[in-house]
């Protein structure tokens, strides 16, 4: 992936934690100047502290990506914008596919700091990727119309951004009574488009669609674990969540990942819910 | 494993050993807690009326191979002794003799006759299900739950024996009431019945 330069402000350069090492040669060691809000910025999208940023001067800048990704923007508080919409300063923010990152004018401050999750991807020299504007060593000044390389980012780090929502489904892992269905549970449930009812809350996620066949019957009371997915006689399932009862009688045909149950959290009455086979 | 410990996996970290009896699920979880350090980091162990339920577990493998050495002989270290002061005017208290057979009287002594287990908890935070009233005293739930069981109460559904901790809904007949504290978030154990304390019922002055 990569960033689109549509304007740079006076000044924006590549900056990570400089040249160290290299002062007899010469080589001023360069990096960002102010490095806790750089470290802040790549904390934030889950980068390694020492990934390349944008270290822009008195704002000005404006990027366009060719693939959603996670940016937060640190150091001198600016007005930031994402496809128009304000977003927030210091904050993991998603710029999806196609959108405009736009830094306003700081209020105070000078120096803003852009983290990309995956960090700026331009070729290191003497092991930075930082630009130095008085040995002219490293990448060259961000100009308007340049294509800034990305590398790829992991997944931003659960601790510090929120993760993304995944349209692909849910992950499910095979429940303790599978066999309290006739048929393959997870093969229904992924095969099935579910909606959410209005009686969700924090016990559980309650669907409807197409009602899995159960088994008539009931179990005695057992240990119930997060992300549970019970079947009710009634063969609409539901996903058990934080506040969840410890034990149940209904049977649990299948388990939510447990990476992927946030996502449960968010969703509204009537939106749609799918599964897929988790690994 | 060997018979009588059927487990089942539930989802990639919890496992849910089936056994025959709720008595067997409070063995086996007394059992897994006194060698906890031996399982592999283990997050929940939850008897529950034929399973226990091990969550959050980080080496399913090797909890598999240490619960392969439970046996339903294999010796529980005895909980403590809990004694709770019960007045028997509960409402249900007529309908279970009639269903015994007996007067009320007898309901109260054979009641106060038993010792009883707490095999383990549910339908509420501290409410425990009690173990070891004979088969032949099982009584059926209400019909129709009462919407509201005052805290204390003490009821019987099948051949359990609850103490309802908080006042709640709920569908058991209820023989009297006891002022014992069963749930008590300022104490270190907060549930006076925790799974494998033994529970002997005496007749309140």
């Amino acid at each position: 992936m990569s960033l689109q330069v549509l304007s740079a402000g006076v000044l924006t350069t590549i900056q990570d934690r400089g040249r160290a090492g290299h002062a007899h040669l010469g080589v001023p060691r360069s990096g960002a100047l102010d490095p806790p809000a750089a470290a802040l910025a790549n904390r934030l999208v889950g980068n390694d502290p020492g990934a390349a940023v944008l270290e822009v001067t008195l704002g000005g800048l404006s990027v366009r990506t060719d693939t959603g990704c996670w940016v937060a923007v640190t150091g001198a508080p600016t007005p930031v914008s994402v496809g128009g919409r304000p977003a927030a300063y210091a904050r993991a923010e998603w710029v999806p596919a196609g959108a405009t990152l736009t830094l306003g004018t700081p209020a105070t401050g000078v120096r803003s700091y852009v983290a990309v999750a995956g960090g700026l991807a331009v070729d290191p020299v003497l092991g930075s990727r930082s630009t130095d504007t008085l040995a002219g060593i490293g990448p060259a000044r961000v100009e308007p119309g340049q294509l800034l390389p990305v590398g790829r980012g992991g997944p931003p780090t659960p601790l510090d951004t929120p993760p993304r929502r995944v349209a692909d489904g849910l992950r499910l892992h095979p429940g303790p009574r599978g066999d309290w269905v006739e048929g393959d549970a997870l093969d229904l449930l992924c095969a099935g488009s579910w909606s959410v009812l209005p009686a969700s809350d924090r016990v559980g996620l309650r669907l409807t669609g197409p009602p899995l066949p159960r088994r008539p019957g009931e179990l005695e009371s057992e240990g119930m674990v997060l992300g549970a997915v019970q079947l009710p006689p009634d063969g609409r399932p539901v996903v058990f969540l934080a506040d969840h009862p410890t034990t149940g009688g209904y049977p649990v045909v299948a388990v939510v990942d447990s990476a992927d149950l946030w996502q449960c959290a968010q969703l509204r009455p009537g939106e749609a819910v799918s599964f897929r086979r988790g690994r | 494993m060997r018979d009588g410990l059927r487990p089942r996996p539930v989802g990639p970290r919890a496992l849910l050993v089936e056994v025959d009896s709720a008595e067997h699920a409070a063995a086996l979880a007394g059992w897994a807690r006194a060698r906890r350090d031996r399982l592999g980091e283990v997050g929940e162990i939850v008897p529950a009326a034929r399973t226990v339920l091990f969550d959050e577990v980080a080496e399913p493998h090797r909890l598999r191979t240490v619960l392969a050495g439970w046996s339903p002989s294999a010796a529980v270290p005895a909980g403590p002794l809990v004694e709770l002061p019960t007045s028997y005017d509960g409402p249900d208290l007529a309908d279970v003799a009639r269903l015994w057979d007996v007067d009320e009287a007898e309901v109260v002594a054979r009641h106060t006759g038993v010792e009883l287990v707490a095999a383990f908890c549910g339908f509420a935070p501290g409410f425990a299900y009690l173990t070891g009233l004979p088969a032949e005293w099982a009584v059926p739930r209400l019909d129709s739950p009462r919407a509201r069981v005052p805290a204390g109460s003490v009821g019987l559904a099948g051949t359990y024996c609850g103490v309802y901790p908080t006042a709640s809904p709920g569908g058991w007949r209820l023989l009297g009431r006891t002022e014992a504290p069963l749930w008590d978030l300022a104490r270190d154990e907060p549930a006076l019945l925790a799974p494998g304390t033994r529970v002997r019922f005496t007749e309140a002055p």
